[in-house]
């Protein structure tokens, strides 16, 4: 019996991961299926969000550096992206070229605000780095003169689709007998791409510089003492963290085909950081769960309230959407009280937050004990 | 020839001179304590040492090597480990995560094992609550998890900024009689305290800094009986506290 069970157990964790491979390649059918193909498009946006929390989590969760502009390396991807493989300027460069460029610029973006910012902690940092992703966005709005650069406020559009050799992301594809239209294709890529940053976040954060990271978050100066350079350190999390804001940029202008300022709004950098609260900060499921939530639930609230009025009282007695942000506001509320340490946090805060550490008594418990 | 050495070393915050040129020297294996009152300057002495803050003047020699321009986090790899005032424990991360950090710097992961287990040796303690939170340890507890975590780096040079600050009289019996043990192996300890005949009491030399200055140095017994020590820290003397007028340095 003792000896069977370790591969039971093993022989379950398979069936586990094979039963939600399963689901997530066959998710774009089921969802079709049941709620048409206008929610494939949402579940292709929350699979954005998710890079972008997981790259954010890096930042805040891991190195413990509060970032409320962290859509500029979104956004700093995008127009990258969008620049170079659109009629803007009538380069159309391929997307394996232009992606990794989104990524790399990103990055070099990230160290920028890195290294200024780089003695600062908590509220001062929080609100310099929101300076810089309001800095970033008016600078996108307003660069279309005196030389037209990225068009201003009316965006870029007719952006390239994502094209691997002569396979474009953007038609309907045959294959195996099986009809794929472009938003299950890009499910498929974006899907390829989450899995990638949360294999890449995992092997941080079991790594020695995601220890490094933690450190930091807990104690610079002790962390220092430790042996560890904090400057290049927390460069280095902010430098990973733009890299996969960037990526996600780039997939975004490929998807939309159409990008502008306003999409990337002090309200996007919000919201990601609520993804990574919300979840629970530094842990991956929690980040994950925490980006389809709160790409999901608006939605679903947004096509949910009319009908369930109508059902209830006959007739429209709120506008939806002004409804959809107030019980989106509501439910972060709640969420707060009742997890603090967020839906799915992470062990060491779910340790801290536990009730019964007892810390009074054994102060008392400790003291008694230096006699013995 | 001393381990550490260090001559006319100024650091300043802004205008304000805190350290207004210094010396002092650390023989392998000794035990030397720095005392002083509040505001003296011991902190700064220590952060200086050990990088964190950047001196004005002087010259700071260890292990035969100019310490200038040296970063904090090369003077952890070179056995320069600090003991940070108020402990500085990574509260969200477990006893042994601390441990465990304080060998970061090193990348010999069976000698690290075994360094683990020693330290356990040496802090009983610890090993019970190795997977507890060191946020949630007493205060005490907390100070020997950076005690512990400080000599995971294996250091030549142990600073120590005010052990006993905050703990229960047992406790820092306790603390301070662990100290003289890592002694007795062989580490180098520059000891900061407040606590001045607990400090002497362990050290074999001394220095008493006062308002930046050194005003007065040499062997604890001395010191310990030395009337300016006894009236100024050791509450010997028949004035009552808070009249003092300190005239040690000229």
């Amino acid at each position: 019996m003792r000896i069977g069970r370790p591969v039971e157990n093993k022989r379950k964790a398979w069936l586990a991961f094979a039963a939600l491979a399963v689901m997530l390649l066959v998710l774009p059918f089921a969802t079709e299926a049941l709620l048409g193909r206008g929610w494939v498009r949402i579940v292709d946006f929350a699979l954005l969000y998710i890079m972008l929390a997981l790259g954010l989590n890096i930042v805040v969760g891991y190195a413990g550096l509060l970032d409320l502009g962290y859509i500029a390396f979104f956004a700093v991807g995008a127009y990258c992206y969008a620049l170079l493989g659109s009629p803007q300027f009538g380069l159309h460069l391929p997307f394996w070229i232009v992606l990794p460029l989104g990524a790399l610029l990103a990055c070099v973006f990230g160290v920028l605000l890195g290294a200024p910012t780089l003695r600062l902690r908590g509220d001062y940092l929080a609100i310099v780095t929101l300076g810089f992703g309001e800095i970033i966005r008016i600078f996108l709005n307003n660069l279309n003169a005196p030389v037209n650069i990225t068009n201003g406020p009316q965006g870029i559009s007719m952006i390239d689709p994502i094209r691997i050799g002569g396979f474009s992301l953007n038609s309907t594809h045959e294959l195996l007998g099986i009809t794929f239209p472009p938003v299950h294709l890009y499910y498929y890529l974006f899907l390829g791409v989450t899995l990638l940053v949360i294999f890449v976040s995992l092997r941080l954060e079991d790594s020695r510089i995601g220890r490094a990271w933690m450190a930091i978050r807990e104690d610079e100066v002790a962390a220092s003492a430790m042996g560890i350079n904090t400057r290049n350190i927390k460069l280095l999390a902010f430098a990973m963290g733009a890299t996969f804001g960037g990526a996600a940029g780039g997939l975004f202008a490929g998807f939309q085909g159409f990008i502008s300022p306003e999409s990337f709004g002090l309200t996007e950098s919000v919201m990601v950081v609520c993804m990574v609260v919300l979840g629970g900060m530094g842990n991956i499921g929690g980040v994950v769960l925490g980006g389809a939530l709160l790409v999901l639930l608006p939605e679903a609230l947004r096509h949910g309230a009319g009908p369930v009025q109508q059902v209830l009282f006959g007739k429209m007695l709120v506008d939806p959407e002004s409804l959809r942000m107030l019980m989106f506001g509501l439910a972060l509320v709640l969420v707060m009280l009742w997890r603090p340490a967020g839906l799915w946090p992470s062990t060491q805060r779910r340790r801290e937050l536990t009730p019964g550490a007892g810390v009074a008594h054994q102060e008392q418990e400790s003291v008694y004990d230096a006699s013995k | 020839m001393s381990l550490l050495s260090v001559e006319n070393l100024k650091v300043a915050y802004g205008g304000i001179q805190a350290l207004k040129g210094i010396s002092l020297e650390v023989a392998p294996g000794e035990l030397v304590a720095l005392i002083g009152s509040n505001g003296a300057g011991k902190t700064t002495a220590l952060k200086a040492l050990a990088g964190l803050l950047h001196p004005a003047a002087g010259k700071v020699s260890y292990a035969g090597k100019s310490l200038h321009n040296i970063p904090a986090h090369q003077r952890v790899r070179d056995g320069l480990a600090l003991v940070p005032e108020g402990r500085g424990v990574f509260a969200r991360l477990s006893v042994e995560e601390n441990l465990q950090m304080g060998a970061y710097t090193r990348n010999d992961a069976a000698q690290i094992g075994s360094d683990l287990e020693r330290m356990y040796a040496l802090f009983p303690r610890l090993a019970e609550r190795r997977a507890q939170l060191a946020g949630t340890l007493s205060g005490g507890e907390q100070q020997m998890v950076a005690m512990a975590r400080a000599l995971m780096s294996r250091p030549k040079l142990l600073m120590l900024d005010e052990p006993s600050m905050g703990l229960a009289p047992m406790m820092v019996e306790k603390i301070f009689a662990t100290i003289r043990e890592i002694s007795t192996q062989g580490v180098s300890i520059l000891l900061v305290e407040q606590n001045a005949r607990l400090a002497l009491e362990a050290a074999q030399r001394g220095y008493v800094l006062e308002s930046g200055l050194i005003a007065l140095s040499g062997v604890s017994g001395e010191l310990l009986g030395s009337d300016a020590v006894q009236r100024a820290y050791l509450g010997g003397g028949r004035e009552p506290a808070g009249s003092f007028s300190l005239k040690t340095r000229d």
